[in-house]
């Protein structure tokens, strides 16, 4: 049964990336356990409103864990993760205790400069996408449909590293900054393929690229991306990643 | 270069260079243990590696993978801490997955490092510098077994362990531990940067450096220890010899 608990939110206030930035504070009181955190985010913004204060801003969109537009740092974990496999939008205010501080605060990484508040550009993903996470080789007509044999475990695999929602909880977690887990799990997502091994090279050094011009760290296999990551995406990508591009500039 | 402009060629440098300095500690961690069994082999091994141009040559190519060991970590830290950016999180909570080590992995290699230069005072300077430069030690330059009774027991065997020779053992075992630390996370993120790991070999290999690096340096840590307690092999007596005496060393005389 639903019962009602008092929390108090302290959230970053950010006007621009090079604002200094500060943290203000709400005492949001009789909110229902079963609210989602993004809706108490929208209570307070509503209360704040009626105290004519300027609303918090932070990112959100499908509120169902697909999209990857939240991007909450909680409690001092991405996505306030309490559990595998779920986003800020997933985040329900059962997981506090009554009376209970909660700190939120933005994606901290010089590759998601903050815009406002909370709300971080992640474009660089965008970027590294398109400096090669697609395929462009001319595939024809629909093929039958056991005309390219796939193993189901590549295909399971495949399907894993697609989940990939480029959330950027990994950079957000990471101590040097590094993009490696999104950035291998889209090449793998290609790469464990037939369709998406012809250019796998040429995607690998070119992503590596793009991510290394943004500024992004190098890993350092902390693992902490994989802890966080809301879609379990396993660091064996990475070791797949540091494959095929270690093999693709042997062969230069 | 890749290996200088890119990500991950700057971390097989790292590796490479890493797995390289494994392979010399368990060369060494081997030669060590000969000093618990035989006085006269651990010199013969030490004379073998002696002023030779060989050993000259390895150590000068040894001394070439620490430095771009270290300097390739020193490049990637200060990039990392670049990427990271100038704001700190105010509350940050380190998941159970994440090792202490692979986050202090500088700090760690920095208590290496220093306990290097202890270590190539104590031994390589009186040893192949000794030899080289013809200093008024090359009399005991290759007697191996009298600088390790030296460093960790501080005097003769005979005579309990002076507080100088605790003192050494004390620090020798820190800067082990510091080095179980760094090798333990350094081998199996080795064979990650490699690409030489996946699903299932990445809990693999971090079993094999667990293992490994725990093997190794218990290598280490028994001939530290068992010298500061006053152990010596049976034949180390006639590994001292009159080299000893003239150095005006008791350890000859017992």
């Amino acid at each position: 049964m639903a019962k009602n608990i008092s929390v108090t939110v302290k959230f970053w206030k950010q006007n621009g990336p090079k604002d200094k930035g500060h943290f203000d504070t709400h005492e949001l009181k009789n909110i229902p356990d079963d609210t989602s955190f993004l809706e108490a985010l929208d209570i307070m913004n509503e209360e704040l409103i009626n105290e004519g204060k300027e609303p918090f801003v932070f990112d959100h969109d499908c509120r169902e864990g697909i999209c990857g537009m939240c991007s909450l740092y909680i409690n001092g974990t991405p996505h306030g993760k309490t559990e595998r496999g779920a986003t800020t939008c997933q985040l329900y205010m059962r997981k506090f205790k009554d009376g209970e501080t909660i700190v939120v605060e933005p994606w901290r990484s010089a590759g998601f400069p903050v815009i406002k508040d909370c709300m971080v550009d992640r474009t660089a993903f965008d970027k590294i996408m398109q400096a090669g996470g697609y395929t462009s080789i001319r595939t024809g007509q629909a093929q039958d449909a056991n005309s390219i044999l796939i193993s189901k475990e590549a295909a399971d695999e495949a399907m894993d590293c697609a989940t990939c929602i480029g959330c950027g909880a990994c950079v957000a977690a990471c101590k040097n900054g590094s993009a490696m887990l999104f950035v291998s799990s889209k090449v793998s997502q290609f790469a464990l393929l037939p369709q998406g091994q012809v250019e796998g090279a040429k995607r690998a050094k070119a992503m590596i690229a793009k991510m290394d011009e943004l500024g992004f760290g190098n890993c350092t296999n902390t693992r902490a991306c994989e802890a966080v990551c809301p879609k379990c995406e396993s660091i064996s990508n990475i070791a797949r990643l540091n494959r095929e591009f270690i093999c693709a500039k042997l062969k230069d | 270069m890749w290996l200088i402009n890119s990500s991950i060629g700057r971390k097989v440098v790292m590796a490479v260079t890493g797995i390289a300095l494994v392979l010399f500690l368990t060369f060494h961690a081997s030669m060590n243990v000969v000093a618990l069994i035989s006085a006269k082999g651990y010199n013969m091994i030490c004379e073998f590696l002696g002023a030779n141009w060989y050993a000259v040559a390895a150590t000068i190519g040894l001394a070439g993978l620490v430095a771009l060991h270290f300097i390739f970590a020193f490049i990637l830290t200060i990039q990392n801490r670049k990427a990271r950016g100038n704001s700190q999180y105010a509350v940050t909570n380190k998941p159970k997955k994440v090792e202490w080590a692979s986050q202090n992995m500088l700090v760690l290699g920095i208590i290496v490092i220093l306990g290097m230069g202890l270590h190539l005072f104590n031994f390589w300077y009186n040893m192949m510098f000794a030899e080289l430069a013809e200093t008024d030690g090359v009399a005991l330059a290759s007697n191996g077994v009298y600088h390790i009774v030296r460093t960790f027991h501080g005097g003769c065997p005979c005579e309990p362990t002076t507080g100088c020779g605790y003192a050494y053992t004390a620090i020798y075992l820190v800067w082990l531990c510091a080095l179980w630390f760094h090798m333990n996370h350094g081998i199996w993120s080795s064979m990650q940067t490699m690409g030489w790991s996946g699903k299932i070999w990445l809990n693999r290999w971090q079993c094999i450096s667990l293992i490994y690096t725990t093997v190794i340096i218990l290598m280490f840590v028994v001939v530290a220890v068992a010298f500061c307690l006053g152990y010596v092999p049976c034949d180390f007596k006639e590994a001292m010899g009159e080299c000893a005496k003239a150095a005006g060393s008791c350890c000859g005389g017992c």
